[in-house]
């Protein structure tokens, strides 16, 4: 047997690395998706005050250090029993907004449009997002750059720094938003409004409209049909700040909705041993192993997973996006993995026009924007859905508010077994009879990567080819045969 | 001549890697100044590729992160054979940073919370990741966690740092302007850090009157006026205690500083200078002496003192582990 070993694979918690075992006939047997550290925030978080929560928890993930400060913040509403007044929570949606669009532009045009747009088995040199800049010009290069910057700098303006914001408390936000501060965060926000429907018809037009990578998308190679779970409005739309958490089956099926803080009763995890990342399951159905189908736990999350949970989306274009993609797609839940990508653009759309929405909210620079908390209850849970998936922070903390326990479950953890499965899936149906080259291996990667748990790949492809190694190997380790990019 | 800049890394967020990419149109004069070589990939990969490269080929190399694996560790080496000179990019390399306080606990412990104890997870027989594992026919491995997260300086020689957490985009075009000089063959000289050589009082926006302070506050528990020094309405804010460069991002959105910065030129341990600054404007209230009960509830009102005063410096500190009592 031998065994091929694609590393890296991720940044987002860490290190990952794909191992695909081949039989003697040259096919694949078995294939391992393996998060490769730990840092244990779990553990070292204990003794700190739960006030400093949002300041230490972002450091997790600097991809998406937003959701955790978020998320962070929202529990500690919870434990010290305080709700924010409404302009706080307003400009925390504001800020999230813009958290949500700098990390799917981000992941859509760095990562996941080069194997879209410059070719899933073009050169690698060019598979990057020069090559999509060369494809599509440079001024479109150029739009990319800087709506990735607003988005960036609108965190900035409200949360003191875009990567590892400081400005969520316990009952609201560290200072109110100045009216020049909000003329500003509007016109970005007009520009990225603009620019999202501008991605929409790129999508359309360079992506779609190929029927090769159409049928990739809607194919067999990279479908799954598993449980979805995100986050919903009173309305079940989708919505990233609030509201409650949905699970539908493979059929659409809503099979259950709870209120962020019940998770323990519908969520269980799963430790392997051979990987530092747990492996979350729908309690109710039970750890059947890496199989999808309704008799396995396995559920997804992340940008198709919500709009598959949702009945549409609360902004006008961003809803008709999202009919447009599930009429396109011809079912709904959507199965097809590479769907996450055309999921992650009609939710820019909506980030973009909630976004606008709340800048030009009349009450957005109100001054009121904290509330002292009074007490502590001593325990609290705080939910966001962070750009990949739903994110839970739990929190217990002693009478003076000092931590004494904290559960963090991320987003990409719940899609560990989905990674799995997908890269799996993809390797048995494009690895045949030890027939390896760079192409097929980037369409192993392709499944991995619609689910976006990476920067290695994103930061990679800016300077240069995206360099990758793989390593043939026998069950001993011995290398057989290296094959790089 | 191009440089050849390389990218290694230890236990890490990334989000150094997005600060990077925050120079937004600028990221074209990186590319023009260095060639980069490599930028964050897995070890496996780095490994094989640096063979390719002799001694000290790289002009400059860049990591990110605290040094906690093996593997990590075996990049740092690595980093600086291959490096004229390495530079300890962001709080983590520089100083420990926030995973640094895994120090504070123990791999046991990490290992027990999050594969045991937390509330979700389903493990009654205790399984917990191994180095090497067979499942089925397969023999798969995971790099060895080590017990400590380590600054890169007490790993390898470091030449050059640039803190913060991550480090401000001003100063990541400070080290482009730098690029440009290596580029004519000028280095910096060995110790340069990329960042001011002041403190953040420096180059704080409030108001400060060096006034004492009669209680210690927690940030919930205070809306603070938003142009006087917090440290003196009580908030613990570690500005004396840090170098300035990072723009005093956190204090412009009115929130204390955690000290990602590190301490001054001059300071080893910025815990030691944080509490010298505490105890210099408690002592002087308005010229008479504290009575000493006065002065223990005031200490007292310091919450997790390890946590504010080292949180990003815990593994340079002087005292860098928790005590332990032999059973």
């Amino acid at each position: 047997m031998k065994k091929i070993t694609i590393e890296p694979v991720s940044r987002l918690e860490g290190e990952g690395k794909i191992e695909i075992f081949l039989n003697e006939e040259g096919d694949v047997v078995e294939a391992f998706f393996q998060v490769v550290e730990l840092r244990g925030f779990e553990k070292f978080c204990e003794g700190r005050p739960v006030e400093e929560m949002p300041r230490i928890t972002p450091r997790i993930c600097g991809i998406c250090p937003g959701a955790h400060h978020m998320a962070s913040t929202k529990a500690m509403d919870a434990i010290f029993d305080v709700k924010p007044p409404a302009v706080a929570t307003k400009i925390r949606e504001l800020f999230y907004c813009a958290h949500i669009l700098s990390s799917h532009i981000l992941h859509f045009y760095f990562l996941a449009a080069p194997d879209f747009i410059v070719g899933s088995a073009a050169d690698p040199a060019n598979r990057n997002i020069l090559g999509v800049i060369e494809a599509v010009g440079l001024d479109i290069g150029k739009k990319v750059i800087i709506a990735r910057k607003y988005a960036q700098e609108i965190q900035k303006i409200i949360g003191g720094k875009a990567t590892h914001p400081v400005f969520g408390l316990p009952g609201g936000v560290s200072k109110p938003l100045l009216e020049e501060e909000r003329k500003q965060i509007e016109e970005m926000a007009r520009f990225l409004v603009e620019f999202s429907k501008f991605s929409l018809e790129l999508f359309d037009n360079l992506i779609f409209s190929k029927k090769e990578i159409a049928d990739l998308i809607t194919g067999d190679i990279y479908r799954h049909e598993t449980y979805y779970m995100g986050m919903v409005d009173k309305d079940n739309r989708v919505n990233f700040y609030d509201g409650d958490i949905r699970v539908v089956n493979q059929e659409g099926k809503e099979v259950a909705k709870f209120k962020p803080k019940q998770y323990l009763d519908y969520i269980e995890e799963r430790v392997e041993p051979w990987s530092y990342l747990k492996f979350p399951y729908l309690k109710s159905v039970g750890w059947r192993g890496l199989v999808d189908g309704k008799e396995s736990g396995v559920y997804r999350v992340n940008s198709l997973a919500r709009l598959n949970v949702a009945d549409g989306m609360a902004t006008p274009f961003a809803q008709e996006a999202y009919g447009k993609m599930f009429h396109i797609l011809g079912e709904k839940p959507s199965h097809a993995t590479l769907a996450f990508n055309w999921a992650r653009l009609v939710e820019v759309m909506y980030a973009a026009e909630r976004l606008l929405e709340l800048a030009t909210n009349g009450e957005i620079t109100r001054k009121e924007v904290r509330i002292i908390p009074q007490g502590i209850v001593g325990e609290g849970l705080g939910c966001v859905e962070a750009p990949r998936g739903t994110l839970f922070h739990h929190y217990w903390a002693d009478q003076e508010g000092i931590m004494t326990k904290v559960n963090l479950i991320v987003a990409t953890g719940q899609n560990n077994a989905g990674i799995c499965m997908s890269i799996k899936k993809a390797a048995q149906r494009l690895i045949k009879k030890g027939e390896v080259n760079q192409g097929l291996l980037n369409m192993v990667e392709m499944a991995f990567r619609a689910y976006d748990p990476c920067l290695a790949c994103a930061t990679h492809t800016l300077p240069g080819e995206m360099p990758l190694q793989i390593n043939l190997r026998d069950l001993h380790g011995n290398l057989i045969k290296k094959l790089s990019r | 001549m191009k440089l050849k800049l390389a990218v290694g890394l230890g236990s890490t967020c990334s989000g150094c890697d997005i600060a990077i990419l925050d120079l937004a149109e600028k990221v074209l004069d990186l590319v023009e100044a260095a060639e980069i070589v490599f930028w964050p990939t897995a070890m496996d990969f780095k490994l094989k590729e640096f063979e390719r490269f002799g001694e000290r080929e790289i002009d400059l190399g860049l990591y990110h992160g605290t040094v906690r694996t093996s593997q990590q560790k075996q990049m740092a080496h690595l980093l600086r054979e291959k490096s004229k000179a390495l530079m300890a990019f962001g709080s983590c390399a520089c100083f420990g940073g926030i995973p640094g306080l895994c120090n504070l606990t123990s791999k046991e412990e990490i290992f027990r919370a999050v594969y045991k104890d937390t509330p979700s997870t389903v493990n009654p027989d205790f399984i917990t990741p191994q180095t090497e594992v067979r499942v089925g026919d397969f023999v798969l491995t995971l790099p060895e966690l080590q017990e400590d997260g380590k600054a890169l300086p007490l790993v390898v020689d470091v030449d050059y740092s640039l803190p913060g957490c991550p480090p401000a985009v001003e100063l990541i075009e400070k080290l482009l302007l730098h690029l440009l000089l290596m580029q004519e063959g000028e280095l910096p000289p060995k110790g340069t850090v990329i960042a001011s050589d002041k403190t953040l009082c420096d180059e704080c926006p409030l108001d400060r009157e060096n006034k004492s302070i009669s209680r210690i506050v927690r940030v919930h528990e205070l809306i603070p006026d938003p142009k006087t020094c917090l440290l003196e309405q009580g908030i613990l804010c570690m500005g004396p205690a840090t170098r300035g460069g990072c723009g005093a991002s956190c204090i412009k959105a009115l929130m204390p500083c955690r000290g990602c910065m590190g301490p001054p030129p001059g300071v080893k341990d910025q815990g030691a200078r944080m509490i010298a600054a505490i105890a210099s404007i408690l002592a002087v209230s308005d010229e008479k002496e504290l009575p000493e009960e006065e002065i223990v509830r005031l200490v007292n009102g310091i919450k997790d003192p390890v946590g504010t005063f080292y949180r990003f410096t815990l593994p340079v500190a002087l005292l860098n582990k928790k005590m332990r009592e032999d059973k």
